[in-house]
């Protein structure tokens, strides 16, 4: 909860990520953005799309795809200068530190690898144990979040949406991460298959400790899941406050039209 | 439509390209009529050097090798792009009616192209040239036209499929628009970039085949080609001799127009595909993170 | 089972059961009850919302009903004509006209190749048979009908719009046909979620001003409340609860409406973690017993009625 910056595993200051355009001009896609994310916190990243909040996400992790550039600012996780990582720590670092799950499972897994194939890659990659080990360690990662162990040997299409959702976030959870970054995790999912995922991420967090930065557009789902919740509108956080803050009184008028514009259920 | 021609001629490879091809349409339909010669014409002796005389040498028989270039150019292109028209047409007609009513029209056209894709062309054409005797070079072109649209019908067929089952033309339908407009009005225009692509590729194919028939004899010695240089060239033994013009000066300007319409075809590709289109400012963006990271990671160690 | 009386019925569907039989190439055929025996009507000028998740058999229902493909069983009367029974060319147009689909993602509906002008046209062309002043100011019409700008938007391409506009473009093509019904599978859940209720009212008023009848098929409850006269939540081919919005919503019966709602975000609510393994299971129990086929049909109220489920012993 305290925004101290010592006590903070992740510190972002002014943060400028620049895109180079096909006629030679430069589009400023995140403009000097400052944040920080506690040990065991979970910050909620909300906006439109096109303001810039994926480009964060990615950007954390030296993620960005050309012709995206990250021009100024600096990224302290956990003690570490992320800009200033060389390439090698950088690979060591990733995954291991602070991993991330995308939207779309589908897109994240190998259609013609086995389940167990994605894990394997993932644990042997970083810890160069042996299969049978990285096996034993797939089945526990699996069972963390309900899943049978003889699923392992299945293909990604035959796990429903639901599953494979799962899966991707127990490859997060490989290697014991301090940070994950959930790019709108749930958002192609049904209402109750969202709760329930989001229902084991909870207490997942609780048994492991780390932080998570969400991102949605869902802004009553963040309410429900998040500590504190970051509005970004067009490269800029234009509020940053505690979730029940926000959501009883928003000081900035986005925010207070962004609420409105919801479709929120009223229950009778 | 401008927007499109820009793009097109920002990318270094299709301008390059488009400068090539239009200098030798500009050979083609120009030359002849400045240099207003015969190109068949005894104008020197035999097997000179290239000289202030005669720009490119001359060949076995006298003839001037320049004037015989300028004129070849005229012969081979208009083959290529008559053979490459009729190769498109054919191919992109049975292609998209194959993609578009699909059932047993489709399963007739498609067998129809797979016999004529698996026939090994060039003995084909050898047998049909040799048959037919010494042919003119349109002829070769109505050869080469009829026997090689099959991998353009696959290919339109392919893409026609893909596009068929889009929800926009299925929401055309549904507003009941008839298949003739379907097809030329819905899908054709979508359908632009791989017939355009199909076009040069197959213009690249005849002037190369129409060469090589000529240079194997098959053509009629008496018209002026590259490919009947070529076989003039070799029936002469111009390289054991020494005349290097004679061999050189035909190759290149094939080697030439394919290296043209080959780097057009790229940029017709980057059209098509726009992810290809940014690859210029990707790389600039690569180089400069790299150099912002060199920076940042030797101020830290600093 | 007529939930509620309409003054004319737009659309009726008595019985419709679909079973697709799917013959893998690798491994036995295997059956898919997609819809079991369902019953609902849309009165005209109405707005239906058919509530469910993925595999519930919401969409092969809209696809039934934009006749997409026969039932294996029932019948779909619009307009109190037997669809199945549309044999002359006529006919088929007439339905082909009347009852339009939008669907989920507005960009691949628009041919990429023409101008939203040219989109407009060609229905108003075909079946208003309209030529040129007066195609014009029917191009017109329907673009202010959406609510969107003529001179901005006619003009452009589908890729220079924004993902709200080109959905508005998709309901002024299903105008611009002339259509009494539209079917509208998840309109919104491609776009930013601040749009949605713009596209959703620009709906509401379709319904209100010009009588257009919906069908609406979402997986998001919330949306529906926003435009539905009448709502079904549907679970494995079945309609598991339906009526008046305010009364399924206020006072749900059956478990598995209960289990929807209460999974729907409440931002006054905490996720807590001692409720996890709790939710988790009873949603499962709770999937287990709606997947069983009853034909038991109870009225909780004029206006509200649930179908009967055995609880789990």
């Amino acid at each position: 909860m305290s925004d101290n910056a010592q006590a903070a595993l992740v510190d972002v200051r002014g943060l400028k990520v620049d895109f180079l355009t096909a006629k030679g001009g430069l589009f400023t896609a995140v403009k000097g953005v400052d944040f920080s994310i506690g040990r065991g916190e979970v910050l909620g990243l909300a906006g439109e799309s096109g303001c810039g909040k994926s480009t964060i996400a990615l950007s954390l992790m030296r993620l960005h795809r050309p012709p995206a550039i990250i021009s100024e600012g600096s990224i302290v996780i956990d003690g570490e200068d992320v800009l200033a990582m060389s390439p090698e720590r950088l690979q060591r670092w990733r995954w291991s530190k602070v991993s991330m799950v995308f939207q779309s499972a589908m897109n994240s897994l190998n259609p013609v690898l086995t389940i167990f194939e994605q894990f394997r890659d993932v644990i042997v990659r970083h810890t160069g144990v042996s299969r049978a080990r990285a096996r034993e360690r797939a089945s526990e990662l699996l069972a963390l979040i309900g899943i049978p162990a003889d699923r392992l040997d299945d293909y990604p299409h035959q796990l429903s949406g639901g599953m494979r959702q799962r899966v991707v976030l127990a490859i997060a959870l490989a290697l014991d991460p301090k940070l994950i970054i959930m790019d709108e995790p749930t958002t192609a999912l049904d209402v109750v298959v969202q709760r329930e995922i989001l229902q084991e991420i909870v207490e997942l967090k609780r048994k492991f400790g780390f932080s998570i930065l969400f991102i949605t557009h869902d802004l009553a789902l963040m309410g429900q899941f998040a500590d504190r919740i970051a509005i970004m509108l067009e490269g800029r956080l234009v509020e940053v406050a505690p979730s029940a803050q926000l959501i009883n009184s928003p000081q900035h008028e986005y925010t207070r039209r962004l609420w409105s514009s919801m479709p929120l259920l009223t229950r009778g | 439509m401008f927007e499109t021609l820009k793009v097109f001629l920002r990318n270094r490879k299709a301008l390059t390209g488009l400068i090539i091809v239009l200098v030798y349409v500009a050979v083609a339909v120009f030359g002849p009529l400045l240099l207003n010669v015969d190109p068949m014409d005894r104008v020197g002796r035999p097997h000179q050097p290239p000289s202030p005389d005669e720009l490119l040498g001359t060949t076995r028989m006298g003839r001037d090798v320049f004037a015989q270039v300028i004129y070849g150019t005229r012969t081979s292109l208009a083959v290529g792009f008559f053979a490459g028209t009729i190769i498109v047409l054919i191919g992109t007609f049975l292609g998209i009616a194959a993609g578009y009513f699909g059932g047993w029209f489709d399963e007739v056209i498609t067998f129809f192209t797979n016999v004529v894709l698996v026939i090994p062309q060039l003995p084909l054409l050898l047998v049909i040239a040799a048959f037919m005797g010494q042919t003119s070079p349109l002829v070769i072109a109505i050869i080469i036209g009829l026997t090689s649209w099959a991998w353009g019908a696959r290919v339109t067929r392919s893409q026609t499929l893909t596009l068929r089952n889009r929800e926009y033309i299925l929401a055309s339908e549904l507003t009941g628009e008839r298949p003739a407009r379907m097809i030329f009005v819905e899908l054709l225009p979508n359908l632009l970039s791989i017939i355009g692509f199909n076009f040069i590729g197959s213009v690249t194919y005849t002037i190369i085949t129409q060469a090589t028939l000529e240079f194997l004899g098959l053509g009629n010695p008496m018209s002026v080609s590259w490919g009947t240089m070529l076989y003039h060239a070799q029936n002469t033994s111009a390289i054991t001799i020494g005349a290097w013009w004679e061999v050189l000066v035909p190759a290149v300007a094939v080697a030439g127009i394919g290296v043209g319409l080959s780097l057009l075809n790229f940029g017709v590709d980057e059209i098509s595909n726009p992810r290809l289109r940014t690859l210029g400012t990707v790389a600039a963006a690569v180089r400069a993170q790299q150099k912002l990271d060199r920076q940042r990671l030797a101020e830290t160690r600093a | 089972m007529r939930a509620v009386q309409h003054a004319s019925e737009m659309l009726r569907i008595d019985g419709a059961s679909k079973v697709f039989h799917l013959k893998p190439m690798l491994g036995p055929a295997h059956e898919v009850v997609a819809l079991n025996n369902i019953s609902l009507t849309i009165g005209a000028g109405k707005a239906l919302a058919v509530v469910g998740e993925s595999g519930s058999g919401k969409s092969t229902l809209g696809r039934a009903v934009a006749r997409l493909f026969t039932l294996s069983s029932g019948t779909i009367f619009f307009k109190g004509k037997d669809i199945a029974r549309l044999h002359r060319r006529d006919e088929r147009h007439d339905y082909q006209r009347s009852v339009q689909m939008v669907f989920q993602d507005p960009f691949s509906a628009l041919n990429p190749a023409h101008t939203i002008q040219h989109h407009l046209e060609r229905p108003l062309v075909l079946h208003r048979k309209l030529r040129g002043a007066a195609l014009d100011a029917a191009v017109r019409e329907v673009c202010t009908d959406v609510e969107l700008d003529p001179e901005a938007t006619l003009s452009k391409y589908p890729h220079e719009l924004s993902g709200g506009q080109r959905q508005r473009v998709n309901l002024a093509r299903a105008l611009a046909v002339g259509a009494e019904l539209i079917i509208a599978d998840e309109p919104t859940s491609m776009l930013d979620v601040s749009i949605r209720r713009s596209v959703l009212d620009l709906m509401r008023r379709m319904k209100e001003t010009l009588a257009i009848t919906f069908l609406y098929i979402t997986h998001d409850i919330a949306t529906a409340q926003f435009i539905a006269d009448e709502i079904a939540i549907m679970y494995a081919g079945q309609v598991v609860e339906w009526g008046l919005p305010k009364l399924v919503i206020a006072n749900p019966q059956h478990p598995y409406t209960k289990l929807l709602l209460s999974a729907v975000p409440d931002p006054a609510v905490r996720l807590d973690e001692k409720d996890g393994r709790s939710f988790s299971s009873d949603a499962q129990a709770v999937r287990a017993l709606a997947k069983k086929s009853t034909e038991d049909i109870r009225e909780v109220q004029p206006g509200h009625y649930v179908r009967g489920y055995m609880a789990a012993s």
